[in-house]
């Protein structure tokens, strides 16, 4: 089932088009990741699941249900513009947020003082945000955004400003959330930071989408036949390849050859058998296009 | 009202109220206004330093007058010093001034009036050239009287006080007038508006700037909607602006119970000493305390009360709509400055309204919701017809709820906008965009 389901939502700012008819499924349990450049239209989606603005057409729906305020206490949103009271203690903010969200007070407490521990931070409780370093305050960003244990998790430009152990505790976290249950939206403009954990993605670009679906499968149809290979070969010369396959790149580091090769209508074992005879292969790699590479090729091809 | 509103109103009344600013300003606020009314009037009973006028009346014209409590008179006698000689000793002697009276050939008095010179070492203050001038000009009347044969015991006889009292014979109860009193309430009261109007505004203006540069706004808005987040901003200041003037009004009303007892009781025991001075003095805060206990107080509290909420809260959502345009402090000048307007315009009404509560300015000003709240102020000690009351209340609460509603759409546009710098005209395109 769908845990979100947004049907043809356009946005306009006066003559500007945020968004065209934008269409999005997004299944239960999954990691999906909302793909586009800057100013693609993603924010303004965004906001619009969350209900702070309303789209001027179109539906949104979760669990099948039309969009009601009640469903912000089922949403968990980490803004691209985020921050805290920088005069607020750690834990009185964490319970204040976690009331807003429909905790509570009694389990806004013990939900934040349960985070604090796990994260080894009791010692921050009553210590003002501005006080904190950099990290720590992410980390009760973090936990503010997912205290109320929400069933949609909504992260825009989530790996902006963490430092890389933050980046890896909360991707570790985000998996256990989604093993849970929770369904996870990441949007992103640096589509290399999401590939490995996105199971689905969408891409958006000029308020339009323009590509949806599995992420595996996408990589499967834009994939080229091309294949990367390494090998220890004795003579100088460049190893010889089957009638229909090209090179694209070759090097030579000591006696190690690093080629790219383009396959025509051959199977790659023919390759392979091909190369085996010239030297020791290092490696034999079907080259998976980056969803940099796939968005690119898309766009041009509009 | 959500129970949301309700919590957002909470956080901003208890981390205001916990501010040391706030408790500071609490007590020192009416302390240092008492200090701004009170000082002045205690420095002017305080003795001032004595100062000592050497005298040269060659014709005996002031008939050695002692002056008066901090202004003496010490003479030369004329057959020992001559002008030359007494100028010598003045210089000498350190004193305040010397006054010269020639007597001339004649005994002229014209003479003599226009020849008297004081001569002194500093400048001379203004009051003790007035008072040395006056009482001249009595002596020189005395003396022309005399020569006219008349008796200046028969004239000190006929001169007579008059005291004029003035009584408001309006709804029947003829009471003695307490215009002065009243005037003094208007304004003090419609001054409070007109501060707290500002004070609390631009901590309202600051609260979503400081909301906006910290980037809590949004992760807010993803719980709230941006109206609640406003009005429970508007609504938390307000409470914390009651509480203040809560505290100040019991300050106020102890102040009042110990200084009618103190007074009150030390008029009593005045009026048996003679001392004239000190008398008038006693009398004027006995009646100004007599007046005060006439005045119908729950009245004009409830009223200030009412337009000091409305005020406030009309005024409170344009400021919370000009903080959410800007990034910073800085930038809300060029909005400031038509939101001051009307506020500044109400405080040059309101002494003219004190002047003239039933003109006509005072009227439509009090009429117009946007300088209601503090020219009212200055007409409700005079009663002011009722349907006139009425209908300045209709009138802003109408205003402060269409304004709340439209700075709520610029709000709500406005706190997710970073990084620009919006016009006037911009502001006003915000209103029609939908949600």
């Amino acid at each position: 089932m769908d845990v979100l389901r947004v049907h043809q939502v356009s946005k306009r700012y006066n003559n500007y088009t945020a968004l065209n008819k934008v269409s999005l499924n997004i299944p239960k349990g999954s990691i999906f990741g909302l793909l586009g450049p800057n100013g693609a239209g993603k924010t303004s989606l965004i906001r619009i699941i969350n209900q702070i603005t309303a789209p001027d057409s179109g539906e949104v729906f979760i669990d099948d249900k039309p969009l009601m305020p009640h469903h912000v206490h089922q949403i968990g949103y980490l803004p691209e513009e985020r921050g805290l009271y920088p005069k607020m203690k750690a834990g009185e903010q964490l319970i204040y947020l976690a009331r807003l969200k429909g905790l509570s007070k009694q389990e806004a407490t013990t939900r934040a003082k349960d985070w604090f521990a796990r994260f080894e931070m009791e010692s921050w409780w009553n210590k003002n945000i501005e006080e904190l370093s950099k990290g720590m305050a992410q980390k009760v960003q973090f936990v503010s955004t997912v205290i109320h244990e929400p069933r949609l998790l909504i992260f825009d430009e989530p790996f902006t400003g963490f430092d890389p152990v933050n980046t890896n505790l909360i991707k570790s976290e985000i998996r256990k959330l989604r093993d849970n249950g929770a369904t996870v939206i990441f949007s992103t403009h640096r589509m290399e930071s999401v590939e490995e954990i996105c199971d689905r993605i969408a891409l958006i670009n000029r308020s339009e989408k323009i590509l949806e679906g599995p992420l595996q499968s996408i990589q499967q149809e834009y994939k080229s036949n091309k294949y990367s290979v390494e090998l220890i070969s004795a003579i100088e010369d460049k190893p010889s390849l089957p009638s229909g396959a090209s090179l694209l790149e070759a090097e030579k580091k000591g006696s190690t050859w690093s080629l790219q090769i383009q396959l025509g209508k051959d199977r790659p074992n023919d390759l392979l058998q091909h190369l085996m005879p010239q030297g020791t292969i290092l490696l034999f790699k079907e080259i998976i296009p980056s969803l940099n590479t796939i968005f690119i090729q898309k766009v041009s091809s509009l | 009202m959500s129970s949301k509103i309700a919590l957002i109103i909470y956080r901003e009344f208890i981390t205001r109220i916990r501010k040391r600013s706030f408790i500071i300003m609490t007590i020192i606020g009416p302390v240092l206004s008492a200090a701004l009314f009170i000082l002045p009037a205690y420095f002017a009973t305080l003795p001032d330093e004595e100062r000592v006028i050497v005298v040269l009346d060659q014709p005996t014209l002031m008939d050695f007058d002692r002056g008066k409590d901090n202004l003496k008179f010490n003479y030369l006698d004329p057959r020992v010093y001559d002008f030359e000689q007494a100028r010598a000793f003045f210089r000498k002697s350190g004193h305040y001034g010397l006054l010269y009276i020639p007597s001339g050939e004649t005994m002229d008095p014209d003479f003599i009036s226009r020849n008297i010179t004081l001569y002194s070492l500093g400048d001379i203050n203004f009051s003790t050239e007035n008072y040395i001038r006056d009482q001249l000009e009595e002596y020189i009347q005395k003396e022309k009287l005399k020569s006219q044969g008349v008796d200046p015991e028969v004239l000190a006889r006929t001169k007579t006080k008059v005291r004029l009292r003035t009584i408001n014979m309006e709804e029947g109860t003829e009471k003695e007038s307490l215009t002065p009193v009243k005037m003094g309430i208007g304004y003090v009261a419609g001054f409070l508006i007109y501060l707290f109007v500002f004070i609390y505004g631009a901590q309202i203006m600051r609260g979503v700037i400081e909301e906006k540069t910290s980037r809590i706004v949004e992760v807010m808005v993803s719980s709230v909607k941006p109206f609640e987040l406003m009005l429970g901003k508007i609504i938390g200041l307000a409470s914390v602006a009651l509480v203040q003037f809560l505290i100040w009004l019991v300050f106020g009303v102890a102040i009042y119970t110990l200084a009618s007892v103190f007074i009150l009781g030390d008029a009593v025991e005045a009026s048996r000493i003679t001392t004239p001075g000190y008398q008038a003095n006693q009398d004027i805060s006995f009646q100004v305390l007599n007046t005060l206990s006439q005045i119908n107080f729950p009245y004009i509290i409830g009223c200030f009360l009412f337009f000091f909420l409305f005020g406030y809260l009309l005024y409170a959502a344009v400021f919370a709509a000009i903080g959410s345009a800007v990034d910073k402090e800085s930038d809300t000048q060029q909005f400031m400055f038509p939101v001051s307007l009307p506020l500044i315009a109400s405080i040059i009404v309101l002494i003219r309204a004190l002047d003239n509560p039933d003109g006509a300015i005072a009227f439509w000003f009090s009429i117009i919701p946007f300088t209601s709240p503090i020219v009212m102020m200055a007409r409700i000690p005079f009663n002011v017809p009722w349907w006139e009351l009425a209908l300045s209340m209709v009138f802003l609460v109408g205003a402060f709820l269409t304004m709340t509603w439209l700075a709520g759409r610029i709000y709500r546009t406005g706190i997710l906008m970073y990084g620009k710098k919006p016009k006037l005209k911009e502001l006003a395109k915000w209103i029609t965009y939908r949600n």
